[in-house]
């Protein structure tokens, strides 16, 4: 058994426990390569099926291939493609692309907001339809109790100290100090009405197992993250005012894996082209009590 | 030195509060490189802007939390590498109220890492944590004896910690791998042999965490595969019946002949499956530590919390009373008599503690009786569950010896079976119902051959707001017209009548009665349908333990305790066909 191996086991092994346990359950896909990775191990969990719902937060400031990228899959791997958005910060033009908010102030209201009401079912959800390819109104708002997220322990301090299985509070807020015990894969599966747990398969993966597993299962990534032919390339995705590329050649994943494993970006944080990471000395964790991903 | 393959070494640091766990491991991640470019002058300037002196705890300490107050609240994990392998370190709070999360971090441990201040000596959590980990099977401890610095150095303090402490860790079953004198602050003896201590001739801590061993995979014990669910998923006209979970140990191979416990049901194994499956994956064999899945031969019942072993091997025990040693994290006690979940692998149960045999204050290591087990203790304990389970004994299969205790919505307590014990209350309650049951002299079989069925209780369940009750009147009707005899039973029914004293709207008691009074009905032959909305898992081992054939069938939703599963979108005319069918499949009805 090699390393991706036993990463492998332990999230499909998390991801079956989610969904044996929640009945409304849905997986969080930003699109990037972490998510899209948990998108399939899914699959693999689920023997090519994928019968957990997607939902996308659309900030409405994603690099447009993305957005491309997102709809294209969801056909090709006929998902269940869910999207949420704040419209009303948009209509108002409230954001801080538009100078009325600061970086983070514009994470909390197009993100972390959006999630929260999304989830709740109090702001409606769009959902794709796979015979027209077009978005309409979901019916359904039932709150979802199970929320899989694909964040990881390596990303950034207070990541290193998320459960696999982690209760959010009524208005989804992390309460880091009292956190439930988890051992020997027993999670934390039983939880009070309104409250909802995020589920995190991924914790222990790192940037480089992240691409050496891209590389092994063959998986379709967006091109953002490969040379754009002008020595660039996205180490990390966003939302396009907020994130910048890096100076890379890397053209494919092989050359991601060697740039990642030969130490040119060893050293370098992975959420260095995140500008909202720097506006205070917290910011992530910040957004993170209050149920940012 | 040959670099190992595989997955990171896991480690976990522990220690009482203030011994310097997270400095340690924040001085190792700084010295051997393993900390990404800038962090160790942002944490720098970060201090300097704040007007405080920097610690190497930072790094770690990454939460608001825990800057201002300087102690780890929870276990952060991080990484590193030496040349010979990956390490992935837990560093687990030394303050007593946060000792769950402690236990969360050491739980996945291989090998712990126990710090102790050479100033300050043992301390309460040396002792408590080092129990715990002797609980938690961690066999390879590593002591350091840390903040050399302030003891001046001293050979003689560290010899005495040494003597004390080992004296103690011996009586727990502990005999740690090594023990060296460091100063995690001043970097002496951590990843080169200190100027300040020569001498101490023995390894530093790189060198020390290097030699510890890998536990070797369980591939060759016996084959225990938890049922965690069974897939079909119909999409592309997928026809497989997918039996999931992963292999706790042993190695399960195409065509073997299993076994599943408690249900003592048997079959073999048709295929393994795999999508996408690498090419280093084989086809007809899969081993310890994977998550998978199989069909079977023949499509034999199963239910998530079975343990599947391997005919010819050494099977799991099944019982439903059981001596644990446990230990405690729920803030009102454990007590004798009251009813908790116990989640073991994939099952789950109710069960009551019969009897504490011995409480042990975790400090101390005296044992006393006792009627409770408090916050943060530890104990001995015999434990009751509502139906029989299969498990090991943790000397011989530690992954399916290992339980957790969950009190209303949270996992409160944990533990390790040691000894089976037969013949449970719960069990006998029953079986002393089934003795005083005045029987009359028809037979269970005669009525089921005169009235062609196999009496039944039928709980048609799914969520508040879909159409049970249709489904269970035309279910009524096509057995009526088929010729069965047969009841609806109407809970509302029931609430004007039998029920009338239960004030409490969401009651168990309501679902107890309900049963009680189909399993008159069932013991007259009959086939009694009910329908309820939103049952929990305990509600439908309340069930099934009053009445033996009860058939759970869900709509719109595929619950582990299902035996069928309905979609809500067909008429209920179309969802009572199915049931039909499968009553007849089943040979649960039949013609003369």
């Amino acid at each position: 058994m090699d390393r991706l191996d036993s990463l492998e086991a332990q999230s499909i092994y998390i991801i079956r426990e989610a969904y044996n346990r929640f009945k409304n359950l849905v997986m969080l896909w930003s699109v990037g390569k972490d998510s899209t990775v948990l998108l399939w191990l899914m699959k693999k969990a689920f023997f090519g099926h994928a019968p957990i719902p997607l939902l996308h937060i659309d900030t409405g400031f994603k690099i447009p291939e993305m957005i491309k990228y997102r709809d294209k899959l969801a056909m090709e791997l006929g998902l269940t493609m869910l999207v949420g958005q704040n419209e009303e910060a948009l209509r108002k033009k409230e954001t801080f692309p538009d100078g009325k908010l600061t970086r983070v102030q514009c994470c909390m209201a197009l993100k972390t907001i959006a999630l929260r009401k999304t989830l709740s079912g109090e702001w409606p959800r769009k959902k794709l339809n796979l015979k027209t390819g077009k978005y309409e109104e979901d019916p359904s708002r039932e709150p979802f109790t199970g929320v899989i997220v694909g964040v990881r322990a390596d990303e950034e301090g207070s990541r290193s100290k998320e459960r696999y299985f982690s209760p959010r509070d009524k208005e989804s807020n992390w309460d880091v100090a009292d956190q439930p015990p988890e051992l020997w894969n027993q999670f934390k599966t039983d939880f009070a009405p309104g409250t909802h747990i995020r589920i995190h398969p991924l914790l222990d993966w790192t940037e480089l197992d992240i691409w050496e597993y891209i590389k092994r299962e063959n998986i379709p990534v967006v091109s953002l993250y490969f040379d754009n032919g002008k020595g660039l390339r996205y180490r990390s995705l966003g939302c396009q005012p907020c994130t910048k590329p890096i100076e890379s050649n890397a053209k494919n994943v092989d050359d991601i894996i060697e740039e990642l494993r030969t130490g040119k970006l060893a050293n370098i944080a992975e959420r260095a082209g995140r500008d909202q990471d720097k506006e205070d000395g917290n910011s992530l964790e910040t957004l993170r009590r209050e149920g940012y991903m | 030195m040959k670099a190992e393959q595989g997955e990171p070494f896991k480690l976990v640091i522990v220690g009482h509060v203030d011994h310097g766990k997270s400095t340690l491991v924040g001085r190792l991640l700084a010295d051997t490189g393993s900390l990404p470019e800038g962090k160790l002058e942002q944490v720098k300037e970060f201090c300097e802007k704040n007007g405080r002196p920097f610690e190497y705890a930072f790094l770690l300490d990454a939460l608001k939390d825990e800057q201002g107050q300087g102690i780890t609240i929870d276990t952060a994990r991080c990484f590193f590498k030496t040349q010979k392998r990956d390490y992935l370190i837990f560093d687990a709070p030394g303050h007593i109220e946060f000792l769950k999360n402690m236990i969360s971090g050491a739980a996945r441990a291989e090998a712990a890492v126990l710090v102790i201040d050479a100033d300050e000596g043992i301390q309460e959590n040396s002792k408590r944590h080092a129990y715990m980990l002797s609980l938690l099977g961690i066999r390879q401890v590593i002591v350091c004896v840390n903040k050399m610095d302030l003891a001046a150095y001293k050979q003689d303090v560290f010899e005495n910690i040494r003597k004390d402490y080992g004296a103690f860790l011996s009586k727990i079953g502990i005999s740690p791998v090594d023990y060296l004198p460091v100063s995690a602050m001043k970097g002496d003896n951590l990843v080169k042999p200190s100027e300040n201590m020569k001498w101490y001739k023995g390894k530093n801590l790189l060198e020390a965490l290097d030699s510890l061993r890998k536990e070797p995979p369980l591939e060759d014990a016996p084959l225990r595969i938890p049922v965690q669910d069974v897939y079909r998923f119909t999409e592309n006209n997928d026809r497989r019946r997918i039996i999931a979970g992963r292999v706790e140990s042993g190695t399960l191979r195409k065509g073997d002949e299993i076994i599943l416990l408690p249900s003592g049901k048997s079959t073999r194994v048709k295929s393994i499956e795999e999508f996408n499956r690498p090419a280093h994956h084989p086809e007809e064999k899969v081993s310890a530590g994977y998550s998978t899945g199989f069909t079977l031969e023949e499509q034999i019942y199963v239910r998530r919390g079975e343990i599947v072993a391997k005919k010819g091997e050494k099977l799991p025990e099944v019982a439903s009373t059981f001596e644990a040693n446990v230990f405690w994290m729920g803030r009102s006690p454990l007590v004798e008599g009251k009813e908790y979940k116990l989640k073991l692998a994939t099952s789950e149960t109710p069960f009551k503690v019969k009897e504490i045999i011995s409480v042990l204050d975790t400090t101390s290591l005296k044992n006393e009786k006792g009627k409770k087990i408090a916050r943060h203790a530890a104990g001995k304990c015999v434990i009751e569950c509502l139906k029989p389970i299969a498990f090991d004994l943790a000397e011989n299969l530690q992954n399916t010896s290992r339980f957790v205790i969950v009190e209303d919505y949270d996992i409160v307590g944990g533990g390790i079976i040691v000894a089976k014990i037969d013949g449970s209350e719960y069990v006998q309650e029953k079986r002393m119902r089934e003795e005083h049951w005045d029987k009359s002299m028809v037979s269970f079989e005669e009525r089921a051959i005169r009235y062609g069925q196999k009496p039944l209780f039928i709980m048609i369940t799914g969520k508040s707001g879909i159409d049970k009750k249709s489904i269970a009147w035309h279910l009524e009707k096509k057995l009526f017209t088929l010729g069965k005899k047969t009841y609806f039973l109407g809970i509302r029914n029931l609430l004007r009548g039998l029920n009338r004293d239960i004030t409490d709207k969401n009651s168990r008691e309501h679902i107890r009665r309900l049963a009680e009074v189909a399993n008159f009905m069932v013991d007259a032959g009959l086939i009694v349908i009910a329908t309820a909305s939103d049952l929990s898992h305990e509600d439908f081992n309340m069930l099934r333990s009053i009445v033996d054939e009860t058939l759970i069938i869900t709509v719109d939703t595929q619950e582990d305790f299902s035996d069928l599963n309905l979609d809500s979108e067909l008429p209920p005319e179309e969802n009572a066909e199915r049931i039909i069918k499968y009553l007849k499949f089943k040979g649960l009805i039949f013609s003369l």
